[in-house]
């Protein structure tokens, strides 16, 4: 895939004209989609993708198109030359922008991902060994990002990547959800999940208790909290959302903080996202985003770097957030029902949105195994709870504290591509969180 | 050579193969404070291949449309419809697949070429310089997206359709902020896409839209917050539209209620034995399945298993009437449903969706419904939702509120949020509009489906209003 993906960027050298420079961009998959109900297969299918990202540049003119590529060359040449062709043609009919801004320097790096993934056939039949009524998919294969641009500098980044993101039911909505990811499949790791899976369900077996809407003790895994970052890193740490009053953290702007023990790091040396973006700028390995609970740096995409007269710290267009890192806290997971005492274990957050956007104030369901606790034992299973809360209650004046332990999480959306994001997050015991409904 | 000849000149000896082909091309022009941002294009081709045979299914997607190209996909769906054979969730073989033919044009009167990219260019600038009234604008958008679609589906068993689908997409977005208070309006947030080209942005009322919405962005930041109290809600279609979609469409889909979801967009409250007879809101709710509406956004002839479209009641006079689910989904549950089995594109296989989900015109007008309230509120926009994953528990937020006293509108207020459960916030139905009252509205961007697709869907509503409902505001 890379030596095609150079191939066709030497292509695209010879295709310019005058003073034209182009920017390229590959976002490739291919891609084995498995998906399972009631222990049994709904729709298997593979997926192979390439879409190529080209802007075509008349010194500050240009015009941009997404266009899918066959993979087979002289077909691929054939898009390409009609796709340049109409965006030359577009060229003069759009204004100068005065906020483009892409990589001059040669900065050309590559990280090549070796394929130790199980036969997408074998991994099925592993997985149809497991009993009981699971639900969920089986997505596995290489992603290759590629970038190239008329200087001469070329990035690439593969992995080949599974993750295996079921649910394990006992009845209507209660279940146990898991997810088994990773770069090479071991059959023992597995089924070590799949029992303990099993164990959990026994739990929700028993009969399930509804609460009064009020504030509980709450103990939110590193899953839930995957939840209300996913909500956050849309339009919140990005230097635009800031500078345009739209940020969901804009009290942090006014001087309002986190808990001190609250830092948050876009860490993308540690995550499993491509280094390099859209207009060939390499990120850095980390990004200060909160430090000690106090607001510290935002992401900068190029083109918010011109408009705002900042450096760029290499974020995408949209700046989101691909690696988020919540610094670990001090007390030990094996200790989480004793010190959460009488109060709810929530495993899974669904369904985030906003009550308060500039205040920050969130909603969201629980889902999946919560439990009531009491003096440190699990009682039963609690039916789904809606909550309302602010951040600054759940991750500043009520947070008691975070686990040691770290989660490493990676995302398993597919909307589109399979996500390379991913997220190292501890567990949050919150004081006083508020249940609504 | 055509795709249909390649298509015959690969088919397998299988019980049952398929190929959808799709081409779709968009551009989107925006205008951002006074900049134009750069133009996007996209073009996007390929092809799903789908293969049953004796009990087992597969399929495999590709953008090479080669004659080789397609035979490497299809020995892919081959081996998985092997693979998968005695390990499947669905008896396929009691599944008769369409065989349908025919084809389906969006109305289009002025299509997104005849106008020039510096023209359309002028527009959205002259939009947007009418948005920023005063210093408290901190940011606002103007845009406007065009895609076009071919969709071709061909069987072994005789099916050929083709549909060719125009859309346009404007949308506005107003930022005031004073301090910490940011309020934001917009045209609907992306929810007015219709099928049709640059004539519906007058039947849309979207020029001059920019100058209003600015003037709500500055009324709502000097606004009070809104109250905490059980009222009367008065809702506008543009909140309306987020109310069924959420609350109804979502619940009533049938690989919902078969469990395929439950991993990921969930289950639901609904079950197959509710059908028929399930009050599932008051004797005024009327709900369609309504493929057949000129221009709206999710209209077409044939889903994208080639199962005819045809109107279809889903609630009448407040009864539950039949789920949303197609071809593979009714002969599971052994129950009738809709032609709503769809893929987001070439990449993704079909799944039950929304199409049109519409709820029809009752005979109340504005005024009667407004003069009907003695304590309560109209909200207008969505910009907040939250469900639980049956789909009963729900939490939405919308743009702009206003309060109702004694049958008139009052105060603007800020924040207004609502709750309640699905299983009996639609009983609380007490006014629906008349059809002067209806809008029709189309979503982008429906989420669901293991792999996710993203899928367009579109809306159409009355005015209405619900009785005793618990409303909240801001922090």
């Amino acid at each position: 895939m890379q030596e095609y993906f150079n191939t066709l960027a030497d292509f695209i050298d010879k295709q310019l004209q005058g003073n034209e420079i182009y920017l390229a961009e590959l976002t490739a998959e291919q891609s084995d989609f498995i998906r399972f109900n009631k222990a049994q297969i709904r729709q298997p299918g593979s997926v192979e993708q390439r879409y190529l990202m080209i802007d075509l540049i008349d010194g500050q003119r240009h015009v941009s198109e997404q266009l899918a590529l066959s993979g087979e060359l002289n077909t691929d040449y054939e898009r390409v030359t009609a796709s340049i062709q109409q965006l030359r043609h577009q060229l003069p009919h759009v204004p100068a922008d005065p906020y483009l801004l892409y990589a001059t320097e040669i900065n050309s790096t590559e990280s090549i991902g070796t394929n130790n993934l199980l036969d997408a056939k074998d991994a099925v039949n592993e997985i149809l060994t497991a009993t009981g009524d699971f639900v969920g998919i089986y997505a596995s294969g290489g992603i290759f990002t590629g970038f190239a641009n008329s200087f001469g500098q070329r990035n690439w980044h593969s992995s080949y990547t599974f993750n295996f993101d079921w649910s394990l039911y006992h009845s209507k909505d209660k279940a146990v959800k898991s997810a088994y990811a990773g770069f090479e499949w071991n059959n023992a790791e597995f089924q070590s999940k799949i029992t303990s899976s099993t164990n959990q369900l026994q739990i929700l077996k028993q009969e399930s208790r509804t609460i009064e809407p009020g504030k509980y003790r709450v103990y939110l895994s590193p899953a839930a909290l995957f939840e209300i970052f996913q909500l956050l890193s849309w339009d919140s740490f990005g230097i635009k959302s800031h500078r345009t009053k739209d940020t969901a953290l804009l009290q942090m702007l006014e001087g309002q903080n986190l808990h001190p023990s609250i830092t948050i790091t876009e860490n993308i040396k540690d995550g499993t996202a491509p280094t390099f973006q859209t207009q060939g700028f390499i990120k850095p390995d980390q990004i200060s985003l909160i430090k000690q609970g106090i607001y510290d740096k935002t992401l900068i995409s190029p083109r918010s770097a011109k408009e705002y007269e900042l450096d760029t710290n290499g974020a995408y267009d949209e700046e989101f957030p691909t690696s988020i890192d919540l610094a670990a806290g001090n007390f030990a997971a094996d200790n989480i029902l004793r010190e959460l005492d009488t109060g709810i274990y929530i495993n899974n957050l669904w369904y985030l949105n906003y009550s308060d956007r500039p205040a920050c104030r969130m909603t969201g369901m629980t889902r999946f195994a919560t439990f009531w606790v009491e003096k440190g034992e699990i009682v039963a299973p609690l039916n789904v709870m809606r909550w309302d809360e602010t951040l600054y209650n759940i991750l500043g004046a009520n947070l008691i504290a975070l686990t040691a332990e770290r989660e490493f999480i990676m995302e398993a959306d597919t909307y589109e591509v399979r996500s390379t994001n991913s997220a190292r997050l501890p567990g949050a015991l919150v004081k006083d969180f508020t249940f609504t409904l | 050579m055509h795709i249909k000849q390649r298509f015959q000149n690969i088919i397998p000896p299988v019980d049952f193969c398929s190929l959808r082909y799709i081409t779709e091309t968009s551009e989107k022009l925006s205008v951002r404070q006074k900049v134009v941002e750069p133009p996007l294009r996209t073009h996007d081709t390929g092809v799903m291949l789908t293969v049953i045979d004796k009990g087992g299914l597969g399929y495999a997607a590709t953008s090479d449309l080669t004659e080789t190209g397609l035979k490497k996909a299809m020995a892919k769906a081959q081996m998985w419809a092997e693979h998968s054979r005695n390990h499947m969730v669905i008896d396929l073989t009691k599944t008769n697949m369409s065989q349908a033919q025919g084809e389906y044009n969006s109305t289009v009167t002025e299509i997104w070429d005849s106008v020039s990219t510096n023209d359309k260019l002028d527009l959205l600038r002259q939009e947007a310089e009418q948005c920023k009234l005063n210093d408290k604008i901190v940011d606002w958008e103007v845009s406007l997206q065009a895609i076009q679609t071919e969709q071709i589906y061909l069987t072994n068993t005789g099916s050929e359709i083709q549909q060719n689908f125009q859309y346009i997409i404007p949308n506005i977005r107003v930022i005031a902020n004073q301090g910490v208070e940011t309020q934001r309006r917009t045209f609907g947030d992306f929810s007015n896409g219709q099928q049709g080209g640059l004539e519906m942005l007058d039947k849309l009322n979207f020029i001059g839209k920019g100058k209003v919405l600015a003037t709500e962005a500055l009324q709502l930041l000097a606004a009070p917050n809104c109250p905490n109290n059980r009222m009367d809600v008065m809702l506008a279609p543009d909140q309306m539209i987020l109310q069924i979609h959420e609350s109804i469409g979502h619940p009533l889909e049938l690989d919902r209620i078969l469990g395929d979801e439950r991993n990921y967009a969930g289950t639901t409250f609904v079950s197959l034995d509710m059908f028929g007879n399930y009050q599932y809101g008051s004797e005024l709710l009327n709900v369609t399945f309504d493929p057949t509406v000129t221009n709206q956004f999710a209209s077409y002839n044939f889903d994208d298993e080639g199962l005819e479209a045809k109107k279809t009641y889903i609630i009448q006079n407040g009864i539950l009437q039949t789920p949303l689910g197609g071809t593979i989904s009714q002969t599971r549950a052994n129950t009738a449903g809709v032609a709503n089995s769809r893929a987001s594109s070439w990449n993704r296989p079909p799944i039950d969706r929304m199409a049109n989900l519409n709820v029809e015109p009752g005979t109340s007008s504005f005024e009667n419904m407004l003069g009907s309230i003695e304590r309560g509120i109209l909200m207008r926009t969505n910009s907040s939702w939250s469900i639980d994953d049956s789909r009963n528990k729900f939490q939405f937020g919308c743009e702009w509120g206003q309060l109702i006293e004694n049958g008139e509108l009052t105060q603007v207020v800020k924040n207004p949020n609502y709750r309640g459960i699905s299983a009996t916030f639609w009983r609380n139905l007490s006014k629906v509009g008349d059809k002067n009252t209806v809008n029709v509205f189309g979503v982008p961007n429906c989420g669901k489906g293991e792999p996710n697709q993203i899928m367009r869907v579109g809306h159409a509503s009355p005015t209405c209003v619900f009785a005793d409902i618990d409303v909240f505001g801001g922090v």
